[in-house]
């Protein structure tokens, strides 16, 4: 058989050589190694002082975004609910009343939206599948909470506040949009 | 007569003091070398580089629940960590730690007490420090206790052997048991290392087994036994257990010194002295500060060792001992009686 890497031995049981039996060497090589390690740069990131930087594409806490006049972009078309592969997400839609066209952007909106966190595996389809583009994954992280039932998040910690937008572009890279794009059209390709 | 105990009462409180201190440091110093050896940062919270630590280890200690076992033979496991910690401080009253000292119109020796049986009573103290292991270890009526203390014993009395045969080549060579006078015959010539490199590398690696350091750290094992002679014990009590072993290793690390190092002795000390101008009292203090300078060398080398070698099998460690150490010792002194008898240096 081919073998996948060149780091495997050959392991044969062989007496040792005397100066392999007196163990100083040895001893004295692992030594200078940990002796060297000294030196090196640790790994640590001193947290509350430091951040460790998070990639571009960094899936975390999710939003749900408002469009530029403040109104709920989600129209609870459950599309997002049906491609969660961990069955994380559930909503209850309603009808906008009359006075509410500034709540809502469409005429259907999201009455209850729930993600439940423990569920979710941060895979970003919801994302995906949305066509109003409502629903963002964002490069925040999930603050923890001590009961079960708190990881359930509804809509008053995931719809973004006006005064406190939350970036979403940056997430946005040019391979992400294209493949979003590719996506969009690749029911019409021929097989 | 009167300023005679004055000073080795300042002596004794002084060496009592200095010897918790390093004892304290030790922790912080342990767990920064190990940090540092993986690439860690290790304590940086209490105080400036963590230097606050050991006294915050030491307040938690006090603050946590002391626990004695129902079971526990009650007398024996309170006896256990104090024999553990007196044993760890008796040794340190013979080494010199410095040359000559002019106290009060009149000179002393920068030592405790100089006995002419020193080296037999370091002998006798240190092995005195396994029985608070055995006895903490069996008063806590718990089975993985009871394998930690009976390691203990086994490891500790079959290295002790070693450890004697390695020190009668070396007392072969310097002529004295008196831990003062060892020191004072290397300060022209050179260190006893030259003499007896076999005795030391022997007589280092039973210090590593007498002080229950990894790698021959059977009596604790905190893998396999969860913390070997004292799983049960809590508080203070651990502490103490925990602190003595730290005193030891400066204790060894200053003997080891001494018998092999030339103590507080440094090269061209006389010429140095002389060109400095310094006097009878700064000259010691300058010994004595090249002797800590080698002690707290040694106690990161016994650091260095834990945190590269894992722990030996406990059949490997009896093989080492009984099969490799006790002939290499005894050779040692045949080479050593050989050499002598070669330079006419035996009578």
């Amino acid at each position: 058989m081919q073998p996948l890497t060149n780091r495997s031995k050959v392991v044969v049981k062989k007496e040792m050589t005397l100066l392999e039996k007196m163990y100083l060497p040895a001893i004295f090589n692992g030594m200078m190694i940990t002796f060297k390690h000294m030196f090196k740069k640790s790994a640590t990131i001193r947290y509350p002082e430091q951040k460790r930087e998070f990639s571009e594409i960094y899936r975390g806490h999710h939003v749900l975004k408002r469009d530029d006049n403040g109104a709920e972009r989600c129209t609870a078309c459950g599309l997002c609910a049906v491609s969660c592969p961990a069955e994380a997400i559930t909503m209850q839609a309603a009808e906008r009343k009359e006075g509410e066209e500034k709540l809502y952007r469409e005429e259907k909106y999201a009455a209850t939206y729930e993600i439940n966190m423990l569920r979710c595996i941060f895979c970003g389809l919801c994302e995906e599948a949305c066509p109003k583009e409502a629903i963002f994954l964002t490069d925040r992280l999930v603050p923890t909470e001590f009961e079960r039932n708190d990881f359930v998040f509804g809509k008053d910690k995931l719809v973004e506040k006006m005064d406190d937008r939350i970036d979403v572009t940056k997430r946005q890279t040019q391979a992400v949009l294209d493949f979003k794009q590719n996506n969009k059209y690749s029911h019409n390709k021929l097989k | 007569m009167e300023n005679y105990y004055i000073f080795k009462i300042i002596l004794v409180v002084a060496l009592f003091l200095v010897s918790l201190l390093v004892a304290m440091y030790s922790t912080y110093g342990e767990r920064k070398i190990s940090a540092l050896m993986q690439d860690r940062i290790g304590p940086n919270r209490a105080g400036p580089l963590g230097l606050l630590q050991p006294l915050a280890d030491g307040i938690k200690m006090f603050m946590k629940e002391e626990i004695i076992p129902n079971v526990s033979n009650k007398t024996l496991f309170i006896l256990g960590p104090c024999l553990a910690m007196t044993t760890a401080l008796m040794a340190g009253v013979l080494v010199p730690w410095g040359g000559k000292v002019e106290f009060m119109g009149e000179t002393y020796n920068l030592q405790v007490a100089d006995l002419n049986i020193g080296v037999l009573y370091i002998f006798g103290v240190t092995s005195l420090g396994v029985y608070g292991i055995m006895i903490g270890g069996w008063a806590s009526n718990n089975k993985y206790s009871l394998m930690g203390a009976i390691r203990a014993s086994a490891q500790m009395i079959s290295y002790e052997i070693a450890m004697g045969l390695a020190i009668i080549a070396l007392i072969m060579t310097t002529g004295t048991m008196s831990l003062g006078e060892i020191a004072a015959q290397q300060d022209a010539g050179l260190a006893n290392i030259v003499y007896q490199p076999i005795g030391f590398l022997i007589f280092l690696i039973c210090a590593f087994a007498e002080l229950n350091r990894a790698p021959f750290d059977m009596p604790e094992s905190e893998s396999e036994l969860i913390g070997g002679y004292h799983t049960e014990y809590s508080s203070m009590k651990l502490g103490l257990f925990l602190f003595a072993e730290y005193i030891n290793m400066f204790i060894s690390s200053a003997v080891i010194v001494t018998f092999y190092f030339g103590g507080y002795n440094f090269p061209f000390q006389n010429e140095i002295n002389e060109a400095l101008g310094l006097s009878t009292n700064m000259a010691t203090a300058l010994g004595t500060l090249v002797m800590f300078g080698k002690i707290f060398f040694f106690i990161f080398f016994f650091m260095w060792v834990r945190w590269t070698l894992p722990r030996f099998r406990y059949d490997q460690l009896m093989r080492l001992g009984w099969k490799s150490m006790i002939p290499l010792a005894i050779l040692n002194i045949l080479i050593t009686g050989v050499v002598m008898w070669m330079n006419g240096k035996l009578n």
